[in-house]
Order: structure tokens, then sequence, then C-alpha cells
């Protein structure tokens, strides 16, 4: 592999600066994805954040847009821009496999609406990235593919399940990335790599091509080194789709330019409850932004939301409910593997025994179980009407506050393997991401600063239901006033 | 009229009843599926109807068909239901015809609710809902039997996968066999006035499982169930029933008891048997489909889609009762008062021949041909005689048939022009073609028997029977009947006995 | 609400039939240890008395999302099948199917 001339290796340049080298012709879209394939040849054995990196068909894609740009054409916001798909997004004849045995080599029919929607932006597709099987997970080491390591401490698990997505913007791979979170996937990995990671309001980003996991939760989401990239990749994804029944009909969203108008006037309420269980370094840092947005014209006040501490067992109930049903087509008969049998039913058992891996299978027989006659008012029944009481609870906060702030996860990034057989503790891992995914709301996590360990803290920004205008304008202020290196 | 029946039919003395409620699949008339856009269309190419929502592809997503909830709703009206906000759940269980290894269905909010039907008698049979849902892939057999047992593999096509079916589930208000097929007979005519459904039975696009008990008499709490499939016919529905109800007044009888089961019905046999299943009970595991959002119809969308139902069958054999007892002589059945069309049915006058002609004629929706007919200067029992008997032979190009030729081929009937026999050759080429029927019958040569031939056919058959041509003359009238056989000898059944006759008249009283 | 017991072996090894798959005994023993301390934690939200309150299942409240009765081109039969694992005659192949559908 050879390395483009004139390009260093080193964190990306933005996807807005990219974009608009590219569009005016001062750098080709095929030297930027070079630099782009260079960077994943040197760094991702070690990273492994691609389940597949498509060379030839990202050349072939730059080489286009740099014959549109010679034409006089504009190929869009994202000229040229290397981007890292999350494998659990549908792309026509490239193969998603969701990480999972049982999807091994499957090449879609057809693309998910927001690649569809990159690539008509310009972006340039350099591979799709690893991720914990079917999004089941919150380190991506339960990833068919192994597990992605942490670019900042490669002993450390990047977060996830989008951690390949995390893995490839923290390391300079791609400048943005596209990730799903369904209880945490795309923050609490960005936060883990130090990137921005944000979870769109529930419906203003399509599904459809996105491979359900809790389909009420899931939403993708934008990684990017910057606040203002994650806008801009948000405003190009967003907007309404007729292809999924839950996408709100609203225009597209335009926030890219609204980012940096400041938080002065706003009120921002710190969550009581996510400090709760906090590392105290971690809580150290939530205290420091604070006093960042204090500093730049919020009112800071601490505000408690007592419903958010019945998310993480609502979550456990809603999330793995929906998933055993979402997950009861891989039975070997139309796609993906099949382990072959005298009859259809033992063929079914034997292809699903074989291609889930252990957390997957935990995940549908628990769901399974809630849903099971005689359980599921207890169990099923019953997280749907805490899902109720944690919507009222944001409700009651957002009437004094216009957002609020918390740690993204309670911890910096683990080690590799340290929670694998301890599935309570890796699912606690999420227990500050899950309330805004039950309640439908938006959150963004923000790098700010380090732990003890020198590890990447993540600032969350939570707002209500289509207030991400503000929420990105809060996140740009953290973002401006983030402490650089050093222990809180 | 019909309440309660005995189900002995052994007459073993017993006051046994039997309980009768019918699910109803019904395939709707759309031109795409339910949750995709693929065309409603099959037998064709396996496979070739299928795109990433109805193969259940992962990452695909259902978006609903606003003709199919407005059928429905179309439905529900028809069936006197209360239309309502519903929501869809997903039934979870595994197999090979059902991509998604759910099947979405509505549950506990179905559109509709509480109607009724009214079976000709009079007789009205509760609804319990009538709900939306998406149909299976079909699954062929390979090996000797071609069926599902004992097949070495099978084959599954998903073309009809994710077509739009209603699901009407009837209260237990039958109590014969005879009321269960007057209700699917029905039901289908009504699905069929609705522009919902072709209401065909043997192609599958309206299947009927039957929920068959009995009990020691009306007053007795209803006895343990058994749900009948594979109905595809209404005879099969009638002796269905019977048999599985004989079957369990002989367990019970016996001293057994009846043990709640789904049993199909094999047709060959003449019987029910225990369908096979797998040992783990079926839970379902119901729960809201997170895909789809609630349909909540307002008053204004129920309205306008209630005004766009045209009349139903109830509504139109009363109309067409009403025209046979208008054309009844008076004194013989009163005189019709257009206000009480349906007490008409069963009223003196229009007999139980005219009502079976009459719901022949709805239930294939051609009396709009009866009544243009009518209102052209047809009697009525003829337009609907010839309907009900010759133009049902061949519904589809009877419902294409232009009423005003139709009604002026009746016309040549009745002004003698032309015979029965003629007219029923000429509306058989008329259904197969179309056309003028005055060109069609000259075509057929039937025009010269009109004007002159007959005249010398019927001169020649009195001049080779001079012995029966004076017994005639001489006021034995009958032997009308013998000339008439000879001129239609002689005319190979082209004549027109009428006009026969009225020659004979004109020369026995020259 | 009434507390729920604890999740044994049989319902896992049911839910597991359920859900059509197969365990070894090792995997039974550990699955039944971990699923019951996931619920265990889950019961903090079984035991909440929340007679009267909704539930949500849509975190954004739309109702009548419709589509036209409009057909749409469908996909290449060729393309479809190139995915299926095994193949005969333009259909889907699957071993012998022992029970009828429910
Ligand atoms: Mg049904
Ligand atoms: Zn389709």
């Amino acid at each position: 592999m050879t390395e483009a001339p004139g390009t260093s290796p080193g964190p990306a340049a933005s996807a807005a600066a990219i974009a608009a080298d590219v569009r005016s012709g001062r750098r080709s879209a095929s030297a930027v994805t070079e630099q782009s394939l260079a960077a994943i040849a040197a760094g991702d054995g070690e990273v492994n954040a691609f389940a597949l990196v498509t060379a030839d068909s990202a050349r072939r894609r730059a080489e286009e847009i740099d014959a549109r740009v010679a034409a006089g054409a504009d190929p869009g916001p994202l000229a040229g821009v290397p981007v890292a798909l999350k494998d659990n997004l549908c792309t026509r004849g490239v193969p998603t496999t969701c990480c999972s045995r049982i999807l091994d080599g499957w090449c879609p029919p057809y693309d998910a609406t927001v690649v569809e929607r990159l690539a008509a932006a310009g972006a340039v597709v350099v591979g799709k990235s690893n991720m914990d099987e079917f999004a089941m997970g919150s380190s991506t080491e339960t990833s068919a593919f192994g597990p992605t390591r942490n670019p900042r401490d490669t002993s450390r698990v990047p977060g996830g399940s989008s951690g390949g997505s995390a893995a490839a913007v923290a390391a300079g791979f791609t400048p943005i990335a596209l990730g799903s979170d369904t209880g945490g996937s795309v923050r609490q990995p960005a936060a883990l790599c130090g990137v921005v990671g944000m979870k769109p309001t529930y419906g203003t980003v399509s599904r459809y091509g996105l491979v359900a996991f809790a389909s009420s939760l899931d939403q993708v989401g934008p990684l990017a080194a910057t606040v203002a990239d994650a806008a801009l990749l948000f405003d190009i994804i967003g907007g309404h789709d007729e292809r999924d029944t839950t996408s709100l009909d609203r225009p597209a969203p335009r926030l890219a330019s609204v980012v940096d108008q400041g938080v002065d006037g706003m009120t921002i309420g710190v969550l009581a409850e996510y400090l709760e269980g906090a590392d105290p370094a971690v809580a150290g840092r939530i205290a420091q932004a604070a006093e960042v947005l204090a500093a730049a014209g919020a009112r800071v006040e601490e505000v408690s939301v007592p419903e958010v501490r019945l998310g993480l067992s609502a979550y456990y109930l809603i999330a793995p409910a929906e998933a055993s049903s979402n997950l009861a087509r891989y039975d070997g008969v139309r796609y993906g593997l099949r382990v072959d049998a005298e009859d259809t039913v033992e063929m079914n058992v034997a292809t699903r025994s074989a291609g889930f891996g252990a957390e997957v299978k935990r995940r549908i027989m628990l769901g399974t179980y809630a849903l099971s006659a005689g359980y599921l008012d207890a169990y099923y029944g019953q997280a749907l009407r805490v899902r109720t009481r944690i919507i009222d609870g944001f409700a009651v906060a957002y009437e004094r506050c216009d957002a609020l702030l918390g740690p993204t996860a309670p911890t910096t990034a683990f080690e590799l393997g340290a929670k694998l057989d301890d599935p309570l503790s890796m699912y606690l891992s999420d227990v500050c991401t899950i309330p805004s995914n039950l309640a439908g709301h938006p959150a963004i996590s923000v790098p700010f600063g380090t732990g003890s360990d020198g590890l990447p803290v993540g600032a969350q920004v939570l707002a209500p239901a289509l207030a991400e205008a503000t929420m990105f304008k809060v996140a740009a202020v953290l973002e401006a006033g983030a402490p650089v290196g050093g222990a809180a | 009229m019909t309440d309660v029946r005995r189900a002995d039919q052994d007459g073993a003395g017993e006051a046994w009843e039997m309980v009768v409620g019918l699910e109803v699949h019904t395939e709707l008339k759309t031109a795409t599926k339910l949750f995709c856009g693929c065309a409603n269309l099959f037998g064709d190419e396996p496979n070739t109807r299928v795109c990433p929502v109805c193969l259940g592809l992962p990452g695909s997503l259902p978006v609903l068909n606003q003709r199919a909830v407005e059928l429905a709703m179309a439905i529900g009206t028809a069936l006197h239901c209360e239309i309502r906000p519903s929501t869809f759940h997903r039934k979870n269980y595994f197999y090979p015809d059902m991509p998604k290894d759910y099947q979405i269905s509505q549950y506990d909010e179905p559109i509709n609710v509480s109607g009724w039907l009214e079976l000709p008698g009079g007789r009205r049979i509760g609804i319990e809902r009538a709900h939306l849902e998406e149909d299976t892939g079909k699954t062929a057999h390979a090996g000797a039997s071609g069926r599902i047992h004992g097949a070495e593999y099978s084959l599954v096509d998903y073309n009809r996968s994710g077509v739009p079916l209603v699901e009407i589930v009837s209260a237990p208000d039958m109590r014969s066999s005879a009321e269960a097929r007057a209700y699917a007979a029905e039901l289908r005519a009504i699905l069929v006035a609705c522009g919902a459904s072709d209401g065909k039975m043997e192609e599958g696009s309206m299947r009927v499982d039957a929920n068959v008990s009995v009990r020691r008499g009306p007053d007795a709490p209803f006895g343990t169930r058994c749900e009948i499939k594979n109905l595809n016919s209404l005879r099969s529905l009638g002796r269905a029933v019977d048999f599985e109800a004989r079957r369990q007044i002989a367990l019970l009888e016996s001293g057994e008891v009846v043990v709640q089961q789904t049993r199909h019905w094999d047709e060959g046999e003449g019987r029910t048997v225990a369908l096979r299943s797998k040992e783990e009970a079926y839970d379902y595991r119901y729960f809201l489909e997170p895909d789809l959002v609630p349909v909540v119809p307002d008053p204004a969308w129920i309205t306008a889609v209630g005004a766009s139902l045209g009349p139903l069958p109830g509504e139109r054999r009363a109309r067409l009762a009403t025209l046979v007892a208008g054309a009844l002589p008076a004194g013989a059945g009163g005189s019709p008062d257009p206000g009480v069309g349906a007490d008409l049915e069963g009223a003196p006058g229009v007999s139980d021949a005219d009502q079976e002609q009459i719901s022949t004629v709805v239930d294939l929706g051609l009396d709009g041909l009866v009544t243009a007919a009518v209102e052209g200067g047809i009697p009525a029992r003829l337009a609907l005689a010839r309907t009900a008997n010759e133009a049902a032979t061949d519904a589809a190009a009877a419902a294409g048939l232009d009423p005003r030729a139709y009604t002026s081929l009746l016309a040549m009937e009745v002004a003698g022009s032309l015979s029965a026999t003629q007219v029923k050759a000429v509306l058989h080429d008329l259904l197969a073609g179309g056309g003028d029927p005055a060109e069609l019958a000259r075509a057929r040569g039937f025009e010269a028997m009109a004007d002159g031939a007959l005249v010398a056919v019927v001169q020649e058959a009195v001049d080779s029977h001079p012995a029966e041509w004076d017994r005639y003359r001489g006021g034995e009238e009958k032997l009308a009947q013998f000339f008439v056989g000879q001129v239609m000898k002689a005319t190979r059944g082209q004549a027109n006995g009428k006009a026969v006759v009225a020659e004979l008249e004109r020369l026995a009283a020259r | 609400m009434t507390p729920v017991a604890r999740i044994t072996r049989d319902e896992v090894a049911h839910v597991a039939g359920l859900a059509r798959l197969r365990l070894t005994d090792e995997e039974l023993e550990r699955f039944t240890e971990q699923l019951g301390t996931v619920l265990d934690h889950a019961a903090d939200v079984a035991s909440l008395d929340l007679a009267g309150v909704p539930r949500t299942a849509h975190a954004m409240a739309v109702t009548n999302v419709l589509r036209p009765d409009e057909p749409r081109p469908s996909l290449d039969r060729e393309e479809v099948l190139r995915s299926a694992p095994a193949v005969e005659s333009n259909r889907f192949r699957v071993p012998r199917i022992l029970g009828d559908a429910p």
C-alpha cells in the first residue's frame, strides 16, 4: 500500500474541510480515499475496526467523484469523504453480516436509505465496520470477526456495539462513520474512544435497511471527530422516508449551521441519577463540563429524574423481547447460514444454534421468556409502563431545562474480556444511555477530557424529542471548552 | 326462521344440538400486497413477486396499504361492525412459508368488531371481529404423495407472502350445517359486493375454518370444540360440519370426551382427521408490532368508505323480489309496496324457486341485467329465469354483457320472433363474443324462421298428417303439441313454439 | 404486581425450544444462572405498582401512516435465489416438514 502524496498519518481532517477541498478541486477524492485506505492498512491489523474493507469499490467511487468535479458538477456536501458503515446497514451486493456467523457472506439486494443518502451526498464508503453480533453488546467483543480494540489503548475495549465505527474515527481511518444506537451503541463507544457520537430522536433517521435489533429503540446515528461533522452527517441521513412507517414526516434537518450559536440563556440540568454510579473521575469531568456551560452563559442546575433508575431493567426486557422476534427469520431457509438436518425444525435448530453466539442466544431467550404466556404482563407489560414513566419523568425536567447533562458511561474503557462472562455488569455500562432510547429522545456524547487512567470521558447532552438543535449547540460549547489531556 | 336444528342425524332421540362458528379468511383484491408494492397476483412464475419486505429480508420494514385498510372498513360496514382504532401485533411461530417467522396480524384491537350478518331467511349471525393480516407463502411438497406427510422435502414460493387478508370471525351462532353453508354463501356474496374479494373458495381466495361443538339442547353450556381446516367448497363445509358433529356425539354417547384440537377435512375420505403438529404447545408471544403505527379511522373516512359501497346482497335480493312480486297478476300475492322491500323475501307470490333464482343472480352480481331487462319491458320472471339459468352459466362473461343487447334479445322471445331454444343459443353467442342479438340470430339462420319460412313448414306438417289435422280442427287442442313436435323436428329445434301454435290457429280458422 | 419466581432450568430449556435453539447441558446451566441474574435485576420493574399507567410501545405517537396501492417493481429472482442455501425449480428448498402450520 502506497501513501498518497502530500498526506501524513494522524487524525483525519474534518469531513466538512475534506468535502470543501474536493468540491473546489483543491484535493482529489482519490487522494483522500488513498489516505484513508493507507491508514486502515497501517493500523487496522491492531485495531480491527473493520469487518470488511471495500478498497476497490471505494477507489472506483472516488474516481467517479473526481470525474464529476472535473466535469463541473457538484458531488454533494460529503464529496470524497471516506466513511465507515456499521455492518448492520444493508449495502447492495456488499456483504452485510451484523458480524454474525448466521449471516456469513449475505449480500443484500438493496441499500439502506441512509446508505443511499450518503451516496447522494458524495461520500466514499471504505468498509463495513466491526460490531457486537447483531448490535448486542457494549464492548464489540461478541463479533464473529473478533474484537475491536480501542485505538487510545489497545488493551481496552472500544465500547459497543458500534465499536468499529467509533474506533475507525478515533484511529483516523475515516473522519466520519455511521453506527446504530439501541441502548447507547453509538454514544457509549464514542465516549470510550474519545469521539463524538449522536443518537437522533426516534423517527428522524430512516431505519429502512438497518438490520433490526429492537425496532422501537433502534436509530442510526453519526460518529465524527467533531460536533460540526456529526451535525453535518445527521443533516444528510435525516429526514422523512416513506419506506419506514415510523419515520417522522418532517423536513430534513439543517443543523450544521446552527451548531456554534452558543448556550447563552439556556437552562441546563445536571442529571443527578447519572452521577450516582459514575466513577469519581468521570463525575468530576461532568462537574467541570457544567462549569464550562455556566461560563458560556447557561443557567446550570441540578435536576433529578428518578424514573431513569428503572431504565436498565425495562430495557433488558423490551429490547430482548423485540429482538427475539426480529431474529426469528434467521432460520436457514432463505439466506445466510444453513446447517442441514433431516427435517425443517431440526434444520432451524441446528442453524440457529451454530450461527448465533452466546450473547445473542442469551438475549433471544430472555426476550422469548419475557413475552411468553404467563410472564407477558409481569415483564414485558410492566416494562412498557415503566417506559411511560420515564417519558413523564423527562417531561417534568424539560419544563425547566432546555437540555440535560450527564456522563455517557459510568466508567472509561475497560479491559478486553473484563465483563464478557458477566452479562449484568456489561449491561450496566449502558445505564446512562438507555433512558434516551426508551423515551425516543436525542442525545449526544462529546469527548470531555480523560479519567484517572488517562482514557477519554464522554459528556452526554440529552434534549427533548426533536430538540437536536439545542443539543448540538450545547455539545459545541462543551467541545470548545473541553480540557486538553491531564487527569480530572 | 331457523333457530335450532338437531344434529342427531341417526335420530337417536337425544336432543343434541350442534354449535358452529366460522372463521373465514378472504384475500383482498388490491393491486399490491399488504405491506409492500409487489403485485398482488399469483399463479405467476414462483418467487417473481417478491421484494425485501415480503421476503422478510434483514432491514426491511412494512408500510401499510391504504386500499387494504379501506376494503377492510368496507367489509366492516357491510357486516354492521363498529369500525375502531386498530393496531397490529406480531404472532410469533416458526414455519418455512412465513418469511419473518412471525405473522403481522391484528390481535386485541382489530379494525372491525361486533357486527352481524343476516341470512337470506332473516336470521342474524353475530360477527365478533373482522381484522387485517398478511398471508403466507405457498409450499409444494416433493415426493410420491405431493402432500406434506411423507414428502422428502418441500419447495417454497413467496409470491403469495404478504397478500392482504381479512379474517372474519363469526359468533358461535349457527346450529346446523345448512346454516353454516348459508352463512358462508351470504358472506361470500357480501365480500364480492364490497369489491373486497373474488370469493373463489376453490382457488383459495376465500378459506373457511369451522369451529364445531355439540351440546345437549339449547340451554346446555357449550361443549369442547374442534377447529376444522381445509374447507374449500360450500359442499365440503356442510359435509365436514355434519361429520364432525356426529363424531363428537358418538364420542360423548360412548362416555368419552372431545379433545380440543385442530382437524383437517379429508374430502376423499369424507372425514376429519387430527392435524399433526409439533410437541411444543404453541405460544405465539403476541406483542405490538413496533414497525407499524395505529390506524385511527376518523368519522369522515368511515363515512366515505361506506358511501362508496353499492347496495348489498340482502337489499338487492329484496329489490328483485319486489320486481317478481310486482309482476304477479292482481290478487295472487297482493300488490307490492315499494317501501317494504326486505319484507318481500319469502312473501306470498315469491316462491322458493323464485327465491333461489334471485339468490343465484345476486350472488353472481347479475341483478343489474335483470333490472335493466325489466325496465326494458321484459316480464320479471322471464328476465330472472334467463339470467339465473342461462346467463349464470358464464357469470364472468354475463357480468360484462351490454344490458341493452340482453334486453333486446329477451324482447325477441317475448315478441315470439325467437323461440326459447333460439334465445338460449343466441345468448350463448352473445356471452362468447358479444354483438347485436338480431344479427347473431340471423347468422344462425333463425330470422328466416321468423318471416315466412315457418308458414311453409307448418303447412307441410299439416299436409303430411291429415288425420291429426282433422282431429285438431275438430277441437282436440292437445294435438297442437303434436304439430309443434313435427315442426321442431323439421327445423331441428329452431322454430318458436308459440309462433307454430299461432300459425296452426290461423290455418284452422281459415 | 406479584413477584415472579426465579427462572428454572426447565423453563430455560422450554424457552430455548420456542426460540429454536439447542443448548448443551453446560450452556443450559450457565444460561439459567445468567438469565436468573438479569431477571432478578428486572424484578424491580416486575414488582412495581403501575396500575393505571399506560404502556408505551412507540416512543413517538404517530397514526395512519399509509401507502397508496400502487405496484412497485419486485426483485430480480436470480438475485433473490443467489442468497438461498438450497434452490430447486426456482423455489426455496427445505428439508421435510413434519408438522402442519399452527
Ligand atoms: Mg388468522
Ligand atoms: Zn414485496
